[in-house]
C-alpha cells in the first residue's frame, strides 16, 4: 500500500475504532529522495500549474529524462541543474517511486 | 512492505503517556502516538502532511499555530510591487484538518518539557507528545540597528513577515510622491529569504517605472555580495537602468541607526531621507526555540543534518528558518523540502528503523520583472559536518541567456508559487 492512497479515502475509519494496522510509505529511501520533486510538480507528481505533471510518465520516461538532463542532452531552465545532484541509482529510486501514484486523479 | 502497526507502536512507545485518540473508545487511550508540530508555515505544515502521508492513520498528529490563515512569504514581494494581491497569498488550514485529519490547534505554545514530553498552551491545554517538530520561522534582533524597534516598524515597515506589514509597504509606495527615494535596508547573512531584498528591490522598480518613473532606489546593505548577484545587476541594467543603486556594507551601506520622528536612516557616516524607508533587521530563530532552549549562542538551533532532531533536547525536531541547516538557505521551499524528510525520519523512528539516508532540493525562483525570471537550485546531502550541497550540481540560471529563458522562468516561477503552496497546504 502506498502513502498516496490515504487522503483520499478511509481516513474515518482507519482513525477511528478498529483499524490502525495501516501501512506506512513501503519505501521511505524512495520517498525522501522523490519528496522534493513534488515542490514544483506537485504532490505525488501532479502539477497544480505551469511545471509540467510528473506522475503519469512510465519509469522509463523519467530514468531517461533525468538522465539527459544529468548529461546536458536535455536542455532545461533548472532540471538540467537538478539532475546533476544525482546517482543513475537514485535516478531509477526516483522513477520508481511515482510509478504507483499513475493512477492517481487529477486535480 | 512496512507496516506501521499498532504493536509497533506500543513496542516503540513503551509505557510513555500520550494522548489517546479523540473519541475513540475502542483504541485505549495511550495507545496512539501523538506527534505535535508547532508552527504553521511551510515547515510546520507540510511536516504534519507529509508525517499523515508517510506514516498513515495510525499516529495522532496535533498541528499548532497562532493564525487561522497563513500569508506566504514567497510572491510577498509580487504585492509590494502591485502584481498580486495578499489575498492570492493567503491559505487556511482546513485542508489539513479536513482531508488529513490533522487536529489543528489554534493557540501558541507557552512552554515545552523536554523532560515529560509536553508542551503547554497559552489556551491552558496540555499536549504530551512523542515526538515534537517546532517550526517557530524567524524573530527579529530589534534594537541591533538602533532605534529600530516594534514600534519604528509601524512607520518604516520591514514587510519581511508577510501580511500587514506586506500591505504597509505596499501603501506607502502607492502614497509617495513620483521622483520619490525608495530606501530598503538589507541585512547581513544569515538571514530569511537571501535573495528577497533584491526581487523586492526589482518588483519596486519594475511599479515606479510605470508609475513614477523619476523614483528611484537605494539598496543600504550590511553585505559587500549578495544571493544571484550577477543576475540581478545584469537585469537592473537592462531593465531600469539608473533607478537602483546599490551601497555595499564597505562603501558606507552599513546602516546603524534609525530616526523615526525625522524619517532618516543613518548608514556608514551618512543620513539618508527618503520617501519610503523599508527595514530589514537581523533575525534569530523564532521565540519558541529560545524559551524551549534550542537555540545556541548563533541565536539559530543545532540539529542532527539527518533528522533535524535539536542537538540540546532529545524527540524535539527543529526545521525551517530556525534551524542550522548547514549550506541550505533560508527559505520556504527549504523549510518545505527539510519537512518531508523530517516527516520521513519520524515515521522510520517511530518504526524502530534507522533514520534514512536523507536528500533535499532547494529551488529559489526570484522574479525581476512579470516577465523576468532568474533561480538559484541546488541538491543537498547530509555529512558528518552537516547538510552541504552536492558538488557539480545546482547553481543559478545562466548569465548569457535569452530573454525568452527569463520568460520562462518567470512563468514557471508562477507554476513553483502553486505547486509548493498546494503541496503544503491542499
Amino acid at each position: 500500500m502506498i502513502a498516496a492512497k490515504f487522503h483520499v479515502l478511509g481516513l474515518a475509519a482507519a482513525l477511528g475504532c478498529g483499524s490502525v494496522n495501516i501501512a506506512a510509505a513501503a519505501d521511505l529511501r524512495g520517498a525522501i529522495l522523490a519528496n522534493p520533486c513534488a515542490g514544483c510538480h506537485g504532490m505525488d507528481g501532479v502539477s497544480t500549474g505551469s511545471i509540467p505533471s510528473i506522475n503519469l510518465l512510465s519509469a522509463d520516461a523519467i530514468v531517461a529524462a533525468l538522465k539527459a538532463f544529468k548529461s546536458g542532452e536535455r536542455p532545461g531552465t533548472v532540471m538540467d541543474r537538478i539532475a546533476k545532484g544525482y546517482t543513475d541509482e537514485e535516478i531509477q529510486r526516483i522513477a520508481d517511486y511515482f510509478q504507483p501514484l499513475k493512477n492517481k486523479i487529477k486535480p | 512492505m512496512n507496516t506501521l502497526t499498532r504493536r509497533d507502536f506500543l513496542k516503540y512507545a513503551g509505557a510513555l503517556s500520550v494522548l489517546g485518540s479523540a473519541g475513540c473508545a475502542s483504541l485505549s487511550s495511550g495507545s496512539t502516538p501523538r506527534i505535535v508540530v508547532a508552527g504553521g508555515g511551510f515547515g510546520g505544515a507540510t511536516c504534519a502532511k507529509y508525517l499523515r502521508k508517510l506514516a498513515g492513520p495510525a499516529i495522532g498528529i496535533t498541528l499548532i499555530e497562532k493564525n487561522r490563515r497563513y500569508v506566504t512569504c514567497p510572491f510577498s514581494n509580487t504585492v509590494i510591487g502591485g502584481l498580486r494581491t495578499l489575498d492570492a497569498l493567503t491559505y487556511t488550514y482546513d485542508t489539513l484538518a479536513r482531508k488529513y485529519n490533522i487536529d489543528v490547534v489554534y493557540d501558541t505554545v507557552t512552554s515545552v518539557d523536554a523532560a515529560a514530553k509536553s508542551v503547554s498552551l497559552l489556551g491552558g491545554k496540555k499536549l504530551n507528545y512523542e515526538r515534537l517538530v517546532i517550526s517557530p520561522g524567524i524573530d527579529f534582533i530589534w534594537g541591533a540597528i538602533e532605534g529600530y524597534d516594534e514600534a519604528a516598524s509601524e512607520t518604516m515597515p520591514h514587510a519581511w513577515k508577510a501580511g500587514a506589514q506586506t500591505a504597509l509597504l505596499r501603501k506607502q509606495l502607492v502614497d509617495m510622491p513620483d521622483g520619490g527615494v525608495v530606501i530598503i535596508a538589507a541585512p547581513a547573512d544569515p538571514f530569511r529569504c537571501p535573495p528577497g531584498p533584491y526581487e523586492r528591490a526589482s518588483l519596486i522598480a519594475h511599479y515606479l517605472q510605470q508609475s513614477k518613473p523619476k523614483s528611484k532606489i537605494v539598496i543600504l546593505d550590511a553585505k559587500d555580495k549578495f544571493s544571484k548577484q550577477p543576475l540581478f545587476q545584469d537585469a537592473w541594467d537592462e531593465l531600469y537602468k539608473d533607478m537602483i543603486e546599490w551601497v555595499p556594507g564597505s562603501q558606507g551601506g552599513q546602516v546603524t541607526r534609525v530616526d523615526v520622528k525625522t524619517h532618516a536612516i543613518y548608514a556608514g557616516n551618512s543620513e539618508h531621507k527618503a520617501a519610503v524607508i523599508n527595514v530589514i533587521p537581523a533575525q534569530k530563530a523564532g521565540a519558541l526555540a529560545h524559551s524551549a532552549g534550542l537555540a545556541n549562542e548563533t541565536g539559530w538551533c543545532p540539529v542532527d543534518p539527518r533528522t533535524f532532531e535539536s542537538k540540546l533536547h532529545p524527540n524535539i525536531h527543529v526545521i525551517g528558518d530556525a534551524c542550522l541547516g548547514g549550506k541550505m538557505p533560508k527559505s520556504g521551499y527549504s523549510a518545505h523540502s527539510q519537512a518531508k524528510v523530517c516527516a520521513a525520519q519520524i515515521t522510520a523512528l517511530l518504526l524502530g528503523q534507522p533514520p534514512v539516508d536523507p536528500s533535499w532540493i532547494n529551488t529559489c525562483y526570484s522574479l525581476i520583472a512579470p516577465d523576468y525570471g532568474i533561480t538559484v537550485a541546488a541538491v543537498y546531502r547530509a555529512t558528518p559536518e552537516g547538510i552541504v550541497d552536492v558538488q557539480g550540481a545546482g547553481g543559478v540560471s545562466p548569465r548569457e541567456a535569452p530573454r525568452s529563458v527569463r520568460a520562462a522562468e518567470a512563468i514557471y516561477a508562477d507554476g513553483w508559487y502553486k505547486s509548493v503552496t498546494s503541496d503544503a497546504f491542499s
